[in-house]
């Protein structure tokens, strides 16, 4: 199958090679959590609640000199084609939560939060492609209107190797092609990975070209999240007023 | 707008989204600076000549100063800090805060008050319902439960951090302790600010608020300071049932009058305005005035009315200072 036309050198779903999925970030979408954002990433759209700082639930696991960061991720029943039913804890999830877990605490300040956990809880309401960076930037902007220390903000994007041609942001169909797909989060503005996934082979000097052109993606979304941020706190403060 | 969410039609929508307009193009009353608004990792603008000293919400990044919040920036003479907006309560020592028991544990209460960990109460820094001052004994331990209750709503006052980071609370006045016939309501502790006088009583509604500065805030029936105790000393006394049923009723009118009040509470905080007992009486007169049932506040009419008249009430803060 062709995923790029040879003659106008789109994609499938119209894109150019280097073009990302339509964007969009909303916060405060769940009333009782202490952050709450959604994420859309064109057809992918991921919800994310965020709890806490708050008192550890389970005393053996508390740590008196960080703070206690914990992920679950789950994805809804109607967010894929076929609807189908699903465990909790599946190979799958579980090694979403922990990918995310790990990706969100090198970026938490947990050091400035002892004896507490925060909870993040993730769930996909349309899988579209590119789930993991889509929840990795819905939970940042969660945990930034949780008002949680942050490093620097956190940013996820996949990048795909198809048709000889390096491709950003793949949707469900490139996805399921079989290339190679490379997720990469970075710390936007330190300019450090902390995220980097790939399970296919891929020639050093593409892979060298495919993670660029997916950390390009990661900072045209670290900017979008930025505005989106800037944009809510103004508002919050003009509102509170002097 | 987290919690309610009128349904606006096309005229209140526009009229809203133009009040909210109005109060983003007003400047800010408090700082003479305009408003520097930060996101996480944004960069600080410095002089790094004065050695400025790096508060909450910043941190180092190669030599330049980067916010790890999003928020405001302040600065008070050296000091840079970023101040929070929607994040959990911050204690301060002297604070009035109310809160909610989840716990009894050895000679100590625990309670949620929107901080990252639990506060404590400790049965020795609370006066007695006898009021007499003497050392707590293990009777008094066993009676514990007499005097709170798990899920009894408790005003009380922060004392401090304890060597271990705990946070511990005192109440060693009659206006503190347990708070019945009302109801509690929660805000984001960011819209309260710290005065002087944080208990209420407002007399022409028979209704006490306690703005509890970590974002809990208690409406319920007045309740003279001492009445509490002097029913307790009583009650040991004699136990006429009639007593004991007038001190349980609570008018009508005043549980109306409870309601009003809670309904303009959750209105400002859901529009995001700060909260102050004046803010809040105004809406709840302005609500009696245009004849709103109490049902009625949380309508979308009544949302966008409140809106607009922050907007006049800022504008013309404004034009006396200027």
């Amino acid at each position: 199958m062709e995923y790029v036309n040879p003659l106008t050198g789109f994609r499938i779903d119209g894109r150019r090679p280097n073009e990302l999925r339509q964007i969009k970030g909303e916060l405060g979408v769940v009333a009782n959590a202490d952050g709450s954002a959604l994420f859309e990433m064109g057809n992918t759209r991921v919800i994310v609640a965020v709890y806490g700082p708050r008192e550890v639930q389970n005393k053996s696991q508390q740590n008196n000199n960080q703070a206690l960061v914990r992920c679950e991720y789950s994805m809804a029943n109607f967010s894929t084609g076929d609807r189908t039913r699903r465990q909790k804890g599946d190979r799958r999830s579980t090694e979403i939560s922990l990918v995310i877990r790990q990706t969100m605490e090198a970026s938490i300040l947990t050091h400035l939060m002892p004896r507490s956990q925060i909870d993040i809880f993730v769930q996909v309401l349309q899988a579209d492609g590119g789930t993991r960076s889509a929840c990795i930037n819905a939970a940042t902007l969660a945990l930034a209107d949780a008002g949680i220390p942050m490093r620097d903000i956190v940013t996820s994007c996949t990048a795909g190797y198809l048709c000889s041609t390096p491709l950003l942001d793949l949707n469900y169909v490139e996805d399921s092609a079989g290339g190679p797909d490379v997720t990469v989060g970075i710390l936007s503005k330190m300019d450090k990975v902390t995220l980097l996934q790939m399970d296919a082979k891929l020639p050093m000097d593409i892979f060298e070209n495919v993670m660029q052109l997916a950390i390009e993606g990661c900072k045209a979304i670290a900017n979008y999240i930025r505005e989106v941020l800037l944009e809510n706190t103004k508002q919050l403060e003009s509102r509170r007023g002097g | 707008m987290r919690d309610l969410q009128p349904s606006l039609n096309q005229t209140q929508r526009v009229r809203l989204q133009s009040a909210l307009r109005q109060l983003h193009s007003l400047p800010s009353s408090s700082s003479s600076s305009p408003l520097s608004s930060v996101a996480v990792a944004d960069p600080i603008q410095v002089n790094h000549d004065d050695n400025i000293l790096k508060g909450h919400g910043t941190l180092d990044c190669d030599g330049e100063v980067v916010a790890t919040l999003c928020g405001v920036v302040e600065r008070v003479n050296k000091l840079v800090y970023v101040r929070a907006l929607r994040a959990r309560y911050k204690p301060e020592v002297g604070d009035i805060i109310v809160g909610r028991v989840i716990e009894i544990a050895p000679k100590r209460w625990r309670l949620e008050i929107n901080f990252s960990q639990v506060a404590v109460l400790m049965l020795s820094s609370m006066n007695l319902p006898d009021g007499i001052q003497r050392r707590r004994t293990a009777v008094d331990e066993l009676n514990m439960r007499s005097i709170f209750e798990e899920n009894d709503v408790i005003c009380a006052e922060v004392r401090g951090f304890q060597h271990d980071g705990s946070l511990h609370l005192q109440a060693r006045s009659q206006k503190y302790g347990k708070l019945e016939r009302g109801q509690l309501l929660t805000v984001p502790a960011y819209l309260v600010k710290r005065r002087k006088q944080h208990f209420h009583h407002l007399e022409q509604y028979g209704v006490d608020l306690i703005i509890g500065c970590n974002g809990f805030i208690w409406v319920g029936e007045h309740v003279e300071a001492g009445e509490n105790v002097g029913m307790l000393v009583e009650d040991q006394k004699k136990t006429s049932t009639a007593e004991e049923e007038s001190w349980s009723f609570t008018p009508l009118e005043t549980r109306k009058h409870i309601c009003r009040i809670a309904n303009a509470v959750r209105l400002l905080s859901a529009l995001g305005f700060t909260l102050t007992v004046e803010a809040i009486v105004d809406t709840a007169e302005a609500s009696l005035a245009s004849n709103i049932e109490i049902n009625d506040m949380l309508g979308a009419e009544f949302f966008v009315q409140t809106a607009e008249r922050e907007v006049q009430r800022r504008a013309s803060m404004v034009r006396k200072k200027g």
